[in-house]
């Protein structure tokens, strides 16, 4: 995981210093929302099958596969919603990704 | 004073519609983006704004779109990214917008929109009352009313200086009668190009979606922890946006010669009966005044320009020496104690250590004409109001059949 920049409205702040309208001063905030609690099924990465094509990659909604070196090297669990995306274009020779049940998952975390 | 006559003197006489005066204001104002969709009485406004872009007379991304929900849904794009933006409504356009009209002042977005006041249906009614935008009263929109083409005309630029403010940054609607001024021909005076373009300076935000070196989001989740800090923020520059209201009707007074409050007293300083009135019935309840102070009757009349931000301070100031007051609404609330006019007024004076007695007369829905002799009777009303000291009704229906 990549270091946390920090975000640019803070809890508990109160409205005379807020921005204006709801804004967010700033691109990329979603970092700061565990999204990953949401999950229900939960992706698994082989790297051993992976031929990083980056399909997967280029179609996950929440920038959820970590890429390092133009390696597939895992996913963020913090983000992954699970919605199977990166399952579905893994391209059907290699399947360097498949879907399990968070429930199923967890037994082995 | 010698000075703003010669700037007024500048001036062109033209015979215009309130439309037409609307579309002209459009022109010299010459929005980055218009997105609108046609509804009568509001159609020629765009309609004739169309004509300006097809001849080349303004530099506008005019966008012909679907529904009134989308003309509004663009504009708060366009305006999101850094663009003059505008559209133009009535009634059942306005009612199609207002989930967007909210979204608009939510999200801080100085949009201008011109609102030619129609009946909302049903019984399906093309002509003026001004249920529509009274229904808008709560969306954290500015709210002016044009007595006249020339208001109308002078009204849409100082809205723009007004909502841009950045003091201010709200969207603001600039209202006429619909067709009694929209359809109507008067003389307007207007000013040269090159005059209101330095009087508008160029649009700005204090973010905007295409400055790609300081990425924003713009309309994100703010639930239980934000969503309540950002209400009380747009409530506050709701009020902010009154000392601005002023100071812009300063500057423009100085270019126009034509002065702006919030609101025009006529004949009101020692009356001891008046009426508070919106638009053009302001223009008939004159002449009512002045034939009443013929006979010796001290009436006055109170026009309120500016609806929103209500000015509650000022119009107490202005009423408290008034015996008795008739507020004249052009809409009912249909069992709320009386029109809206009439409950904000009255509840404002509440507290007044000794206070008018207020009464109110609902009028002119569905365009219903208000004459000088319906105006008179709720002088003579008023008058007896004060002999007798007691309001017997809250809300008298004028010139409906029974
Ligand atoms: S399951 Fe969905 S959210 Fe999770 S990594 Fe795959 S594409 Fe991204
Ligand atoms: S789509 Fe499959 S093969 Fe391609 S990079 Fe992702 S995991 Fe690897």
């Amino acid at each position: 995981m990549t270091e946390r920049r920090e975000m640019p409205i803070k809890k508990g702040q109160g409205w005379k210093t807020l921005p204006h309208g709801g804004i967010i001063p700033e691109g990329g905030t979603a970092e700061h929302f565990m999204t990953g609690d949401w999950r229900t099924n939960r992706p698994i990465h082989h790297r051993d099958r992976c031929i990083d094509c980056m399909q997967c990659w280029a179609y996950c909604p929440d920038m959820a596969i970590i890429v390092e070196d133009g390696k597939v090297v895992g996913i963020d669990l913090e983000h992954c919603k699970g919605c199977g995306l990166c399952v579905a274009v893994c391209p059907p020779k290699v399947v360097a990704l498949t879907l399990t049940t968070e429930a199923e998952a967890k037994k082995n975390d | 004073m010698s000075e703003v006559k010669e700037m007024a003197a500048k001036q062109e006489r033209q015979a215009l519609t309130g439309n037409e005066a609307m579309a002209l204001a459009m022109r010299q104002i010459e929005p980055d983006v218009v997105a609108a969709y046609p509804i009568t009485p509001q159609t020629e406004i765009v309609q004739i704004f169309s004509t300006y872009v097809a001849d080349g007379l303004v530099n506008t991304e005019y966008v012909p779109v679907e529904s009134e929900h989308s003309a509004m849904s663009a504009v708060v794009g366009s305006a999101a990214a850094g663009a003059r933006s505008m559209t133009a409504t009535s009634a059942n356009g306005l009612a199609l917008m207002w989930e967007i009209l909210y979204i608009a002042s939510g999200t801080r977005l100085p949009i201008v929109m011109p609102v030619v006041n129609r009946a909302l249906s049903g019984p399906i009614n093309i002509h003026c009352d001004h249920s529509d935008t009274m229904g808008a009263r709560d969306s954290g929109w500015i709210q002016i009313f044009s007595e006249n083409a020339q208001e109308a005309y002078d009204n849409m630029f100082q809205a723009i200086r007004i909502a841009e403010h950045p003091d201010v940054l709200l969207p603001a609607m600039v209202t006429t009668d619909g067709f009694i001024i929209s359809h109507g021909m008067e003389i307007v005076n207007t000013l040269d190009d090159k005059t209101i373009k330095d009087f508008l300076g160029t649009y700005k935000i204090p973010r905007n979606l295409l400055d790609v070196d300081n990425p924003i989001t713009v309309g994100p989740l703010a639930l239980q922890d934000f969503y309540f800090e950002t209400k009380v923020a747009q409530a506050d520059a709701m009020m902010k946006a009154k000392p601005v209201i002023l100071e812009i009707a300063e500057e423009y007074e100085k270019l126009s010669g034509r002065k702006y409050s919030f609101f025009e007293e006529y004949r009101l300083d020692d009356a001891d009966v008046a009426i508070v009135v919106l638009g053009s019935t302001a223009g008939t309840a004159k002449v009512v005044v002045d034939n009443l102070r013929k006979e010796g009757i001290k009436a006055g009349l109170l026009k309120l320009r500016v609806f929103r931000p209500f000015p509650y301070e000022e119009l107490k100031e202005a009423l408290k020496h008034v015996d008795v007051i008739g507020v004249l609404d052009r809409s009912d609330s249909f069992a709320s104690l009386g029109g809206p006019v009439f409950s904000e007024l009255r509840a404002a004076m509440y507290d007044m250590e000794t206070r008018p007695l207020v009464t109110n007369y609902v009028y002119g829905l569905g365009g219903r004409d208000i004459d000088l002799h319906m105006i008179e009777q709720a002088y003579r009303e008023l008058l007896e109001i004060k002999e007798t000291g007691k309001v017997d009704q809250y809300v008298n229906y004028l010139g409906v059949r029974e």
